[in-house]
């Protein structure tokens, strides 16, 4: 590729958005699952392992159906099934929701990788996108702002979901449960199955997030694929403060971070280029660092979690 | 109404019998069935024998929410409130009818229209956790009234207010009753209560109706001779004239901040000399927990010096057993036990690691741990089924009565005490009071910090009060006056 002069630094700029709405898409749907998980008191660990497998499983069908949406649909369930396990067993007595998560996350890309063997080599169908960038006569410009249609779902779904928390009858019992549970049991509900019902929801959304990996971008399916953006997506609810549009806006600056390497490369700065790519990973280093302190306590977690205890 | 747990026979052959608009109190110690009693009315507990009737027809009850349709409500002693939830959304939560989707805007209309007719309000859109204690009880009554119960058990509703604030809501509670809007059973081991606020009562003792009647026709010495049967309350202890004059204690210039991060405790000085106990008045909230939490090591100052005998103390382990410094902490379950861990584990949290409790001095032996948790269970009578009991299986006396041995059976140079008799009996308050007052004639330095201002009065030679982090007053036992110090703890000297 020729180096951007015509653009110059701007064009950084731009690529950077860009990609920081293409890059941040995973990251929204995991974050957003998460949080509506954790506000039911639950932690799910696991969504790494989610996330592997809604990328395989929507790369299979789309491949083998022709329909990427289609694929996207059975990500979701198949993330709402490693939900149903998760939440299934965490609620049995004396079992941790940590441990379980571990254990869902590596039997989650152990899984993917199995059944995903065969589907390395074909190409299955990718997903459409939205041309915002289509008032530019500059193809730098046009294919920078090309914006996913997943990442609008999850830009609309970010403010729904902070609107049910507080507006829906759900909303409310899921935030109760996470926040405390003898008053959940005190109106009948049952706990157990709220944060279930919360951690297969969540589930749901994480494979989304992965059938975007493999239909979108980077568009292929290849067991190195996620590379941690799971796990990574779970520290960033704890820098969002479980908010929904917090979880929004933290997501593109993930986004952005890692969309930092290949833009400055694509002006010509090509050294260093690993060091860039470790952007998003030392930034989740120092962002929780920063958000937390020995003297302060966690504002907004939700009091049921087992990090919070 | 009869109730087994195990071998425990927990409630045996209670009845009981409300008038719509009756004010009927449940008087007991801890343990008495009074509890076990409600749980059984509202479907906690499925009783093994007994029933309950409403309006003359008998109900099955078998869980809170057929309870809920009855009209029964519940107040606990815990708060069930969700603390990141604003009041508003706290009150509309146990709606049976609540939509799908909530509009808020009717909702608040509702919530307003309804809290005109009530005694008290509380603003709809503070978050729960920014209301003081009374606050949220006051809210835990107003959820009740808001769902539309008929019938209100509070059990022990008080336990967590201070006096003003439990005479405020105890006669809102009968003025409703007054008006029939409303059945009030309240439980508690309070006589004040019970006489001062219902009509009738009910004393049960280990599980048994011993006696009750019209509250008008009782006098406070029935209720004590129902209520304990023959065993005998212990005198308040006698305070013996000390005569050194040694500082234990020094804090100099203290500042902490909270978990905010803004400043609870500011330049806080005092002296607590041997053989003395500085008391320390207050409402909650202004500070108390942080000063203690920084003299027993749980939080860091941000500045000034705490001395122990006349050296910089740092409070570490070495410097506690060098100096004999003891902790009582409030909630002792959650700042000074291990719940999990059994209670003879908590009794040698002190000395687990001492020359008599390990073989060669570094292996702890199990057997002199139960050893002394045995003697220590004894001498301090707590009720456990053995040494081996997970603590968490005791009741909150019995807790009590554990940490206390394990800080006052050995000798105390320097005792700090932070509302060491909240929520239990009086027997067993009697008896803890007794021992600090024992520790301070045997010559320890005690700095007594309570909610409860009687406490003070009764136990402290000297007391201080503290408003938003500073000692805002100061008085000798003499001079001391509940008026004066009741107005500077709320700052209107």
């Amino acid at each position: 590729m020729p180096p951007a002069t015509d653009l110059g630094w701007w064009g950084v700029v731009i690529a950077v958005l860009g990609g920081a709405a293409r890059v941040s898409t995973p990251y929204l749907f995991v974050s957003l699952g998460e949080t509506l998980t954790e506000k039911s008191g639950r932690v799910n660990l696991g969504l790494e392992g989610t996330l592997v497998m809604g990328a395989m499983s929507a790369y299979a069908v789309a491949y083998l159906s022709g329909s990427p949406w289609l694929g996207v649909l059975v990500a979701g369930a198949a993330g709402a099934a490693f939900g149903l396990l998760h939440g299934g067993v965490s609620t049995l007595p004396r079992v941790n929701d940590i441990a379980v998560g571990i254990a869902l996350f590596l039997l989650g890309t152990g899984l993917a990788f199995y059944l995903g063997k065969p589907f390395i080599e074909p190409v299955a169908p990718r997903l459409p996108h939205v041309a915002l960038g289509a008032w530019s006569a500059s193809p730098q410009i046009r294919a920078a702002l090309e914006v996913n249609a997943l990442f609008v779902v999850g830009a609309v779904l970010a403010p729904l979901l902070l609107w049910g928390l507080g507006h829906t009858r759900w909303g409310l019992v899921v935030r109760t449960a996470g926040d405390n549970a003898d008053a959940a049991k005190a109106l009948g509900y049952s706990v157990g199955a709220v944060r279930t019902l919360s951690t297969m929801a969540g589930g749901f959304l994480a494979g989304v997030g992965g059938s975007f990996l493999s239909l979108y971008y980077p568009g292929t399916w290849n067991e190195g694929l996620s590379s941690g953006q799971g796990l990574m997506a779970i520290a960033l609810v704890i820098f969002a403060r479980w908010n929904p549009i917090h979880c929004f806006w933290v997501s593109l600056l993930f986004g952005g971070a890692t969309a930092l390497g290949p833009a400055l490369q694509s002006v010509g700065i090509a050294s260093n280029y690993y060091l860039y790519g470790a952007a998003p990973y030392v930034l989740t280093l120092i962002l929780l660092i920063a958000s937390s302190s020995p003297r302060h306590a966690l504002a907004g977690a939700p009091s049921e979690l087992t990090i919070s205890k | 109404m009869t109730k087994r747990f195990g071998d425990l026979l927990a409630l045996d052959g209670v009845s009981l019998a409300l008038a719509p608009g009756s004010f009927h109190a449940v008087l007991g110690e801890n343990g008495a069935g009074k509890s076990t009693l409600v749980k059984c009315i509202m479907g906690y507990h499925r009783p093994d024998a007994g029933r309950v009737l409403v309006g003359g027809r008998e109900w099955a009850i078998g869980n809170p929410r057929q309870a809920h349709r009855l009209g029964f409500g519940m107040v606990y002693q815990h708060f069930t409130l969700v603390p990141s939830m604003t009041v508003a959304e706290n009150l509309v939560l146990g709606a049976e009818d609540l939509p799908a989707v909530i509009r808020w805007d009717e909702e608040r209309a509702k919530i307003d229209a309804f809290q005109r007719r009530m005694p008290f309000a509380i603003d709809p859109a503070r978050p729960v956790a920014t209301l003081a204690a009374g606050e949220k009880q006051k809210l835990e009554i107003l959820k009740q009234l808001f769902l539309g119960r008929r019938i209100l058990i509070l059990d022990e509703p008080t336990s967590v207010l201070t006096p003003d604030e439990a005479d405020q809501i105890l006669k809102a509670m009968r003025e409703l009753t007054e008006e029939h809007r409303l059945t009030v059973v309240l439980i508690t081991h309070k006589f004040r209560e019970a006489l001062g606020f219902a009509r009738e009562v009910t004393v049960l003792r280990a599980g048994r109706r011993v006696g009750g009647g019209l509250v008008k026709d009782l006098t406070r010495d029935d209720l004590a001779r129902m209520m304990i049967g023959s065993a005998s309350i212990p005198d308040p202890a006698a305070r013996q004239a000390t005569a050194s004059r040694a500082i234990g204690l020094e804090v100099e210039s203290l500042n902490v901040l909270n978990d905010k991060g803004t400043v609870a405790v500011r330049d806080v000085s005092l002296r607590v000399h041997a053989g003395e106990i500085v008391g320390v008045a207050g409402v909650s909230g202004n500070g108390q927990r942080e000063l203690v939490e920084v003299l027993a090591r749980q939080r860091e100052p941000a500045s000034g010096a705490i001395r122990v005998g006349g050296a910089v103390y740092a409070r570490t382990r070495a410097e506690m057993r060098r100096h004999r410094v003891f902790v009582l902490t409030d909630e002792p379950l959650r700042n000074a036990c291990v719940r999990t861990m059994s209670v003879a584990e908590n009794l040698a949290f002190r000395n687990f690691d001492d020359r008599r409790n390990t073989i060669g001095g570094w292996l702890v032996s199990r057997r002199a741990l139960r050893a002394q948790a045995r003697a220590l269970i004894e001498r301090y009578r707590i009720r456990t089924p053995g040494p081996q009991a997970r603590l968490e299986t005791l009741s909150g006396g019995n807790v009590q009565r554990t940490v206390l041995a394990r800080e006052l059976s050995e000798d105390v140079a320097v005792l700090i005490a932070q509302n060491p008799c909240a929520g239990l009996d009086f027997a067993a308050t009697a008896e803890i009071r007794a021992r600090i007052m024992g520790a301070r004639n045997a010559g320890a330095a005690v700095l007594l910090i309570s909610e409860d201002l009687d406490e003070l009065l009764e136990l402290a030679d000297r007391i201080v009060v503290m408003f938003e982090g500073r000692l805002v007053h100061e008085t000798s036992r003499e001079t001391a006056d509940a008026h004066t110090i009741g107005h500077y703890m709320a700052s209107q000297p």
